[in-house]
């Protein structure tokens, strides 16, 4: 093959999935003269498994990524087709907004929005190689010849990365949804030194929409209220017509059916040679590994506004086609469905975590990043937080500017990040609620707090909305700030009240602020005795969280102050972990493997004792005095 | 071990000797936890000076119990030891009361230093220069390897086993908070109710506090039980003494305390630990009643969970015998009419009015009579008789005091939430800090422990 100059650029992005889309336009906003590749155009932020965004964490990751000034909250804003906030009977801190997608809207609007952003290339091509000189990224050439020149490089090659899907007994090479694979890349990263994981994720079978009879079903419509992912949506746009998904469940049938083809299920026969997630079964997994329970809950979630698809989520398979069809007639309200596209599992190539700096870029080759699926994650919303923080990195990198790099206690996608490097993954790695020590901090309402100062500061949150949030910001604290100096006194009004919530009477006057502080007070309540002021809703539910929860939020605030020093405690890199004397050996393998960046980071690591980390901290301090001591001669 | 730069506490002087002890508190929140126990009229320690002694009492502000009278000085960051803010408290009650307020304070904020930690801190935050560095990493390897050798073999194995299933209990309910959260379309989970919540955290700390009850009694177990001999001179303390450190029973053992580590002498009659105390004092003063009065004397008594009183029954009760029955009447005690193959002197009878019959034993060095009866009364009177209670968990360590107390609080915290309407997935919180605190005392803390559980017990998924 003939190579040719086809262009320089300061950051490359190969793969335009959820995690590339990101990267490329955070990389591109931040000034860099930013190339996207892919391999498919019409597959931009493509969304080969369930139709939707958000949920538990998830959704709160797609909040931070809007906070930041990222894309998905926009592009999801302007596509969805029904939008739901769960666990509303909850606490604030896991309220997650969970939107459905018209999943080739989103491909689409995600295109447009690349192609209108400035410094923004996009071509459909296929990496072959990297181009490494002296342990630093070139530039990438592809399997047509062209040498694309950069400082920095972005791998988000997902579930292409030599995919290959299984169904049944038929296996072949494949990225999602039939595409095309990328091959040569993965053996281009062997070559360079990379190790890499071979994981397994898989996809329901879609049925078309007017075969299933909904009459045995449960509809599940979307909401009245009006939520937004992007915090620069405004409700005024929420959209009224929205579709229901619909609930049924699979039938003792299914599990028959199921059972008596398990012989011919890959991950029986060996086909499957991946690691796939416990919280990503397929369905024969699921009827195998809890087999007492009667009755899986399928979902029927539509793909679109123009389509007739409809994804049969709980029905990941990678049964025989035959097999697959027969379960889905077994399954009430699907008697007749017709199968559309079967499902299937697909296997792929990761690269193992521990390999990357906190910052996503590699250990091994400077200036290449990688991100998404291609990290051992699952999901749209994870890659997009990855991808975000790899494309500005890449950008930051090429302005030789310090990385960005977000705590455990600043977002979830500091939690995932922190993760995926230090403990590693052995499966598909998902976000939960639950990997979050700081939960209470990381709430969907505050993901503006959080993180717009950041978004700003690093050029990629646009002034006006940076603004918009500062006056928030303002306006909460003034409102707080009232609320301390309004006293209330026992009046018959509010006796009375307090009786229709079944909470005592006030004995005496208080402060409005401590009023509210009772969980059954809302704050529209405290308004009825007090001079109201026109605020956003948001505005009143910040008022009110901050008051309500103050007691539990300070407690996670001081939890989370208490490792901040050892977060800022840096380490050295490339320390000779084994010229340490008295460290034990499994936490010299560990941390020369992993090569911590912080004592905190260190300490998370599992295999190192206190005592390996109190030495190590020994040592990191006696480097910083020898340093100060030569700089004083 | 926490590696944090949180509150730390211990007890920093050597135990035993001398009669002041001191419990000193170093980091951000010291000041603010000798506020919680300190009281002196409205005085607060966060307000005084630097640098300053200040008297009054330290109180447990949740029972309102006075604990000891006590100096404390406060020392602001940067001129301390640590080059953190140090409050250290001068009890002058001895080695319990100071054990107590030490105990107060870890409940009140603070966590158990570990070994060589202040000086760790005190290296840390730049206090001790280059060429101590190396002296340093030796301390603190050699004492942090020790103190978790000695924290995974203090471990009893029923101990261990009854934590393990509490933290079982609670894991499972967390397992079902977590899926309500995770997946809150999953239907196959019962809705975790403030009811169902509010149950498991009473259950599960009524049993933290069934071993915290028992803490005082497995301290005796590990520690020894504190056992003086006293009596007139002549009367054959020593040589009771020497019996009962027969050579083949006498275990010298390194005791590792809460702060440091002493030897002193140990012997186990009947497998009961007994650890005698101020041995040196009685073995060098025969004249103990006259020091009754000495501070010295009365800290003996004060201290000791038993006192062997010994008499010559071979001759009449005198003044002082009459004393000495008098000052340990509070006492658990064992009356040792001793010499006995010479004539009885003693007037029994005259005895029996003055003192518990039951307690009364009559031995002979010379001849070693009675010394198995005196053996089975210090078993009884440990075991109290109860055979059953030989099979009992004690909890003995007081880092594991200390975290059963903070997961006790926590529970608390949990009744407390729900009590007062708090949504599920907030007082969770504290049932996640009631968790790992006992996770800390069975070495178990792995984050991921609740996330294998979630998708074991539960089937989810797309």
């Amino acid at each position: 093959m003939q190579q040719y100059e086809a262009g320089n650029y300061d950051v490359i992005v190969v793969g335009a999935g959820h995690a590339g889309s990101e990267a490329a336009l955070a990389a591109a906003r931040m000034g860099s003269k930013t190339l996207l590749v892919t391999i498919n155009l019409d597959m931009i932020a493509f969304m080969p498994c369930n139709p939707s965004i958000g949920g538990p964490a998830k959704g709160i990751v797609v909040r931070e990524i809007d906070a930041l000034g990222g894309e998905m909250g926009r592009n999801i804003d302007k596509t969805y087709i029904q939008m739901r906030m769960l666990n509303t009977a909850k606490g604030p801190a896991v309220r997650a907004l969970r939107a459905q997608a018209d999943k080739n809207m989103y491909s689409q609007e995600m295109k447009k929005s690349i192609e209108q952003t400035p410094n923004l290339d996009l071509k459909q091509a296929i990496v072959d190689e990297l181009i490494v000189e002296d342990g630093k990224i070139e530039g990438v050439i592809t399997n047509s010849g062209a040498i694309y020149r950069s400082q920095a490089v972005v791998l988000t090659a997902g579930t292409s990365s030599r995919g290959q899907i299984i169904i049944g007994e038929l296996k072949y090479s494949s990225g999602p949804n039939n595409s095309q694979p990328s091959i040569k890349l993965s053996e281009n990263l062997l070559e360079l030194g990379f190790e890499l994981d071979r994981f397994k994720t898989g996809t329901p079978p879609r049925i078309n929409k007017n075969s299933i009879n909904y009459a045995v079903t449960e509809e599940q419509p979307g909401d009245e209220e009006p939520h937004h992912f992007s915090f620069e949506t405004p409700d005024s746009v929420y959209l009224k017509d929205q579709i229901s998904c619909f609930l049924t469940y699979t039938s003792t049938n299914s599990h028959e059916i199921i059972r008596e083809n398990l012989h011919r299920a890959p991950m029986f026969t060996g086909i499957v040679e991946g690691v796939g997630a416990r919280y990503c079964p397929s369905i024969e997994d699921k009827v195998v590994r809890f087999s007492d329970k009667p009755r899986h809950q399928l979902f029927l979630e539509p793909e679109g506004r123009d389509t007739d698809e409809i994804y049969v989520q709980g029905l990941s398979s990678s049964l025989p086609e035959d097999v697959q069809l027969a379960v889905l007639r077994s399954v009430p309200g699907l008697e007749d469905a017709q199968m559309m596209r079967t499902g299937y599992a697909i296997e792929y190539d990761v690269v193992k975590p521990y390999q990357l700096r906190t910052s996503l870029e590699t250990k091994l080759v400077k200036g290449l990043f990688t991100a998404g699926q291609m990290n051992g994650t699952s999901g749209y919303e994870e890659a997009g937080g990855q991808g975000l923080i790899a494309g500005m990195n890449a950008a930051l990198s090429v302005q030789g500017k310090e990385p960005f790099i977000m705590k455990r206690s600043d977002s979830y996608i500091g939690v995932m990040i922190d993760d995926l490097v230090t403990k590693g993954t052995n499966e598909p790695y998902r976000l939960l609620t639950s990997r979050a020590e700081y939960r209470l901090l990381l709430r969907h309402d505050n993901a503006d707090y959080r993180l717009s100062q950041m978004g700003h500061d690093l050029g990629l949150l646009s002034q006006e909305r940076f603004e918009f949030f500062l006056d928030k910001k303002e306006q909460t604290a003034i409102e707080l700030e009232r609320l301390k100096n309004i006293r209330l006194k026992p009046t018959e009004e509010i006796q009375s009240f307090l009786e229709s919530k079944n909470l005592p009477p006030l004995k005496d006057g208080i402060v409005a602020y401590d009023f509210l502080k009772r969980p059954q007070v809302k704050y529209d309540d405290v308004m009825e005795f007090v001079e109201r002021k026109e605020l956003s809703k948001e505005v009143k539910e910040q008022v009110e969280i901050t008051i309500k929860y103050e007691g539990y939020i300070n407690k996670a605030i001081r939890k989370a102050d208490k490792v901040k020093r050892m977060e800022n405690k840096r380490i050295p890199e490339n320390i000779d972990y084994s010229a340490i004397n008295g460290i034990a050996t499994e936490a010299i393998e560990k941390l020369t493997r992993i090569q911590p960046e912080t004592i905190a980071q260190a300490s998370r690591i599992s295999g190192v004792n206190p005592s390996d980390i109190a030495i190590l901290m020994v040592y990191v301090e006696q480097g910083r005095i020898q340093k100060v001591a030569i700089e004083v001669e | 071990m926490s590696i944090e730069f949180d509150t730390i506490a211990a007890i920093s002087t050597p135990p035993g000797e001398g009669g002041i002890g001191i419990v000193r508190i170093s980091g951000d929140e010291a000041l603010e936890i000798a506020d919680k126990v300190y009281q002196l009229g409205n005085k607060k320690i966060s307000e005084q000076v630097s640098h300053t002694i200040h008297y009054g009492n330290i109180v447990n502000p949740k029972t309102n119990t006075k604990i000891d009278e006590v100096m404390v000085t406060v020392m602001r960051a940067p001129k301390t030891y640590t080059r953190e803010d140090i409050v250290e408290i001068n009890t002058h009650g001895g080695v319990m009361a100071t054990n107590k307020v030490l105990q107060t304070v870890l409940q009140f904020g603070g966590r158990l230093a570990e070994p060589g930690e202040f000086t760790k801190r005190a290296f840390l935050n730049g206090r001790i220069d280059l060429s101590q560095a190396e002296a340093v990493m030796d301390v603190i390897r050699a004492k942090t390897d020790k103190a978790m050798h000695m924290a995974v073999t203090q471990l009893d194995g029923n101990l261990s086993n009854l934590i393990k299933n509490l933290r079982q209990e609670i894991l499972l309910t967390l397992a079902q908070v977590e899926v309500n959260i995770d997946y809150p379309e999953y239907d196959d989970v019962e809705e975790m109710t403030s009811k169902i919540l509010v149950e498991k955290a009473k259950e599960v700390k009524e049993q933290v506090r069934q071993l915290l009850d028992t803490a005082s009694q497995g301290k005796i177990l590990r520690e020894g039980l504190a056992t003086a001999i006293i009596g007139r001179p002549n009367v054959g303390k020593s040589s009771l003494l020497n019996v009962l450190l027969k050579e083949e029973k006498a275990i010298v053992t390194e005791v590792a305390g809460t702060t440091r580590d002493v030897i002193e002498d140990y012997v186990s009659v009947k497998g009961v630990p007994l650890r005698l105390i101020d041995t040196a004092g009685i073995r060098d003063t025969e004249d103990i009643v006259e020091k009754i009065g000495v501070e010295r004397s009365r800290k003996a008594l004060a201290d000791a969970d038993l006192i062997l009183l010994v008499f010559n029954q071979s001759e009449p009760l005198t003044e002082e015998d009459r004393k000495l029955i008098k000052v340990t009447e509070d006492h658990n005690r064992i009356i040792i009419l001793n010499k006995m193959d010479l004539e009885t002197q003693v007037d029994i009878p005259e005895l029996e009015g003055l003192v518990d019959k039951e307690s009364i034993i009559q031995t002979s060095i010379v001849t070693q009579a009675g010394l198995d009866e005196l053996e089975n009364k210090l078993a009884d009177l440990f075991f109290s008789g109860q055979t059953g209670e030989k099979d009992a968990t004690y909890v003995s360590n007081i880092r594991h005091i200390a975290l059963l107390q903070d997961a006790e609080t926590a529970l608390e915290e949990v009744i407390d939430g729900i009590e007062s309407g708090m949504p599920v997935d907030l007082v969770q919180i504290d049932m996640t800090r009631a968790w790992d605190y006992l996770g800390e005392i069975t070495g178990d803390s792995v984050q991921d422990e609740l996330i294998t559980q979630l998708f074991s017990q539960f089937c989810l998924g797309k």
